[in-house]
């Protein structure tokens, strides 16, 4: 049969799998593993999403906890019910009409990442003439700038003590859906014209204008889709860890992503969703090792900040010595697979 | 609000500012001569504080000595970071260097953590530093006067350095044409190392004198100066020493000023200096006060 | 109505006037050849013309339509492309996906249409890749399609850059040095190519280049270059024999000599 038809049979039968997975999940799996199967799809997103923006596209934007911020913030207030709301701001009321509006999750899920997709047009335009280190820092700048505003603006954030107590709307169909939505489009808009755009946008700015690329547009246009995902991704995360506050999307998740997009190889999607599974589960077991246990009857006192200790190192070995990361900027794809079990007449 | 307590804050950031300038000098020479933004500098500031500490509490030596300590090995680790982080990306995309800054930054944070442990221990403050004093009706913590006179020291002996030895002709050197100066036979590499070493030597003068102000100690101090430092270092110019210090007052001053007199902002000032680092990347990317 | 038209167009930097007047009308199917010492502002010339420079006085036409100031993607979705002096080839792609990107400036399809994989964008990629194929292969490149664009040797690297401007259907082709770094024998095939690329893509082409057998070889005619003032124009054997190109090259003694 002919190859395109065969690659989407493949891509189907894939979906198919994951859904009998998370059929079998919701049923069997105890609920730390489901806890970190959606902690893994959740840093799919976002670390597609970045690498996106940084890797594809080549601007490196350390701002990705700002739109994550947005998306959990936009999305949470639309879903929460008035009564939580109520109980939330008990210290100044929210206001009207955020107070009294409820709508259904997949909507705020919806608005949200438009939201965020907004905020991250608005911040690509300024850093079209900016780059490498100046880059950097604004978009570090506006993600800080939108943790404070966050972090003060009582009548609608409720400031720093957060939205609590949130409903957990987030589960395997949802983490797992959103990742490979995710990863579908990035994957989609990269291997076409568009991405060649992108790509070319990373390895001379100067050539690809010259090309006909304009700029603007297409930086833009990375900006706003990764932005979109983080704010779906800010949202999932803030449903499932029934908080949002302005500090869970600090600096700290956003040097998270870079590590996951660095390991994985700024400019691979398989590259990125392995190095997300493999940090997650990382950062799971770390997490034991910062609590307290009982090892033969012997009291260990946890060690506290061993876990970003750690992966501060990691990210420093990788940077150092494999800076191409796990997969550089090849992919895993069908095709590739073929060519290798099945070597025959290319096309 | 009474003149005297204007003239108290103006004192104040005055004082801050010198400090700003004592750390944003650090990220303007090592942006001047490698075009790469320390990441870890403010870290680096953090780490001189625990060096004093542990000298004075854990080896018991005599303040002074501390401090100088402190300095020295601050100036190893500065060297360090360079040599170890820095110095093998010299030839690779400024990504890496970049990811590299921020992973130092993150590692000396998280190391102090587990080290030093996360809560915040108290600076101990020799007594001649905690007295107040009241100059014509105003009174000044003995730190606020002690921390001009001990800054402008340093920037006259950096001065010199820089204007009057052969390093600082080296260093600026680099800064205006890395591939000429190589050509020409300087040492990059020691000469770079030179320019670290000074950085974080002020910067371990500046973490001293901060301590003594704010004499709580915790891993994550350097956060907040530091950002401060490298707004400064940007405002007033990044790559020139001069803009470094007036940039570092221009901060210093307004943080104190914009908390005194528009209070309802205070919770935003984070979000100014943002602001501010942003319009002036955006429009004036030379600073404020143009490149030296 | 000519292709090109400048009107006087001048290029200052601060105080450095780069180019001064400068007047040049190309009609369709012309091989204008642009020379001048090092620093003459040939380059420059090209800047404004693409749009990467804005000349600060006098217009450029462009089928007598005005360019000056516009974008440099716009003007060269317009129909002008060049290639680089030192070459700019997006190293870490593939040497088709080069060619492909200069494609991408005429595309239809839309972002959401392109990410569903809606049919029209469908058929809009094939011919994008048939296009890419063909031109590879008037290049000789076809073999080497999936290498990555930098690891290719330098004469094939110059051929891909002018593949991938070619990709852009230009009406207007600028040649920045083509022949740069190439043997005799090298640029003898690059004249044959540059005249068989003319005539398949009825293509205008001004060429700026030092090697003056290429020049003298393909040009009809030629402008020479000094401080960034026109010196001289005509065809090959009046600019040969031209005292004022003679002494802008090689000196005052040599008009003597």
């Amino acid at each position: 049969m002919k190859k395109k038809n065969l690659y989407f049979l493949l891509n189907i039968s894939i979906i198919m799998l994951i859904i009998i997975f998370i059929i079998i999940a919701n049923k069997k799996f105890d609920s730390y593993v489901i806890r970190i199967l959606n902690l893994c799809a959740i840093y799919i997103i976002l670390g597609v999403s970045l690498n996106l923006i940084n890797g594809f596209t080549g601007q490196f934007s350390l701002g990705h906890a700002g739109f994550m911020a947005i998306g959990a913030y936009v999305s949470a207030l639309l879903y929460m019910s008035p009564e939580l709301k109520e109980e939330n701001f008990f210290i100044t009321p929210l206001i009207w009409p955020l107070s009294v509006i409820q709508i259904p999750f997949v909507f705020s899920l919806i608005i949200a990442g438009l939201v965020s997709a907004g905020v991250g047009f608005l911040v690509g335009v300024p850093c079209l003439r900016l780059k490498g280190d100046y880059l950097a820092i604004v978009t570090f700048g506006f993600s800080e700038i939108i943790r404070v505003i966050f972090n003060n603006l009582q009548n609608v954030t409720n400031g720093p003590i957060g939205l609590k107590g949130l409903p957990i709307y987030t589960n395997l169909w949802w983490s797992f859906g959103i990742a490979i939505l995710t990863v579908l489009v990035v994957k989609n808009l990269i291997n076409s014209s568009y991405g060649r755009a992108l790509k070319s946008i990373r390895e001379n700015e100067t050539a690809a204008e010259a090309m006909g690329v304009n700029l603007f547009f297409h930086k833009s246009l990375a900006f706003a889709i990764g932005a979109f995902f983080a704010g779906l991704g800010g949202a999932l995360l803030g449903s499932f860890i029934m908080t949002v506050d302005p500090n869970t999307f600090s600096f700290l998740l956003t040097f998270q992503l870079i590590v996951i997009v660095i390991v994985g190889g700024l400019g691979s999607i398989t590259g990125t969703i392995i190095s997300a599974i493999i940090i997650t589960v990382l950062m799971e077991i770390l997490r034991s090792v910062e609590a307290p246990m009982n090892i033969f009857g012997l009291h260990v006192p946890g060690i506290p900040g061993m876990r970003m200790l750690v992966f501060a190192i990691l990210l420093m070995t990788v940077v150092l010595f494999f800076k191409k990361g796990l997969m550089g900027k090849k992919e895993w794809s069908w095709d590739g697979l073929l060519k290798k079990y099945f070597p025959d007449n290319e096309r | 609000m009474t003149f005297n307590v204007f003239l108290q804050n103006l004192s104040n950031g005055i004082s801050l500012g010198f400090l700003f300038a004592l750390i944003a000098i650090g990220y303007s020479m090592v942006y001047g001569i490698l075009n790469l933004i320390n990441f870890a500098h403010g870290d680096i500031f953090m780490m001189a504080t625990f060096f004093a500490y542990y000298a004075i509490t854990f080896f018991s030596l005599p303040w002074g000595l501390a401090y100088f300590a402190a300095i020295f090995l601050t100036i190893l680790l500065g060297v360090s970071v360079d040599r170890f982080a820095y110095r093998p990306l010299r030839n690779s995309p400024r990504i890496s260097c970049l990811c590299s800054a921020i992973g130092m930054s993150f590692l000396l944070e998280n190391f102090a953590i587990v080290v030093f442990g996360g809560r915040p221990k108290a600076f101990f403050r020799p007594e001649i530093f905690t007295k107040m004093h009241t100059i014509f009706g105003v009174r000044i913590h003995s730190v606020s006067i002690i921390t001009p006179v001990i800054a402008i020291l340093a920037l006259l002996v950096l001065t010199y350095i820089i204007h009057h030895t052969k390093v600082g002709l080296a260093m600026r050197a680099i800064s205006r044409d890395f591939d000429t100066a190589n050509l020409m036979g300087i040492n990059i590499n020691k000469t770079i190392s030179f320019t670290f070493a000074i950085g974080s030597g002020l910067a371990a003068i500046g973490a001293i004198l901060w301590a003594l102000r704010y004499p709580q100690i915790y891993p994550y101090m350097g956060i907040f100066p530091g950002w401060r430092a490298f707004a400064a270092a940007i405002m007033g110019g990044i790559g020139s020493i001069r803009g470094a210090t007036l940039g570092g007052f221009l901060v210093g001053v307004l943080s104190i000023m914009i908390v005194v007199f528009l209070p309802a902002l205070a919770g935003y000032k984070d979000a100014f200096i943002f602001i501010g680092v942003i319009i002036v990347l955006l429009f004036k990317p030379k600073g404020l006060f143009g490149e030296e | 109505m000519s292709v090109l038209k400048t009107d006087n167009i001048t290029m200052q930097f601060g105080g450095l006037t780069a180019v001064s007047n400068f007047i040049i009308e190309v009609k369709e199917g012309e091989l204008v050849g642009l020379i001048g010492p090092n620093g003459a502002g040939k380059t420059t010339i090209f800047n404004m013309l693409t749009g990467t420079y804005k000349p600060n006085k006098g217009k450029i036409y462009f089928y007598d339509k005005e360019i000056n100031g516009k974008g440099i993607d716009r003007i060269t979705s317009l129909g002008i492309a060049r290639t680089f002096q030192n070459i700019r080839l997006f190293s870490d792609l593939s040497v088709l996906d080069n060619v492909k990107v200069g494609a991408h400036v005429h595309i239809k399809s839309s972002v959401w249409k392109t990410i569903a994989r809606w049919p029209s964008y469908l058929y809009e990629e094939e011919n994008i890749h048939e296009r890419a194929i063909s031109l590879l292969k008037v290049v000789h490149l076809e073999n080497l399609k999936n290498d990555l664009a930098g690891s290719l040797p330098y004469g094939e690297q110059r051929r891909l850059e002018i593949a991938r401007a070619l990709a852009t259907s230009p009406k207007l082709l600028l040649l920045d040095e083509p022949a740069a770094g190439m043997n005799p024998q090298e640029s003898k095939d690059l004249m044959e190519f540059i005249i068989e690329i003319q005539n398949r893509f009825k293509l205008t082409i001004i060429l700026i280049e030092h090697d003056m057998k290429v020049v003298m070889g393909i040009c009809k005619r030629i402008i020479v270059l000094d401080y960034g003032i026109t010196i001289a124009e005509g065809n090959p054997i009046q600019i040969q024999n031209n005292p004022e190109v003679i002494k802008a090259y090689l000196g005052v003694e040599a008009t003597y000599a």
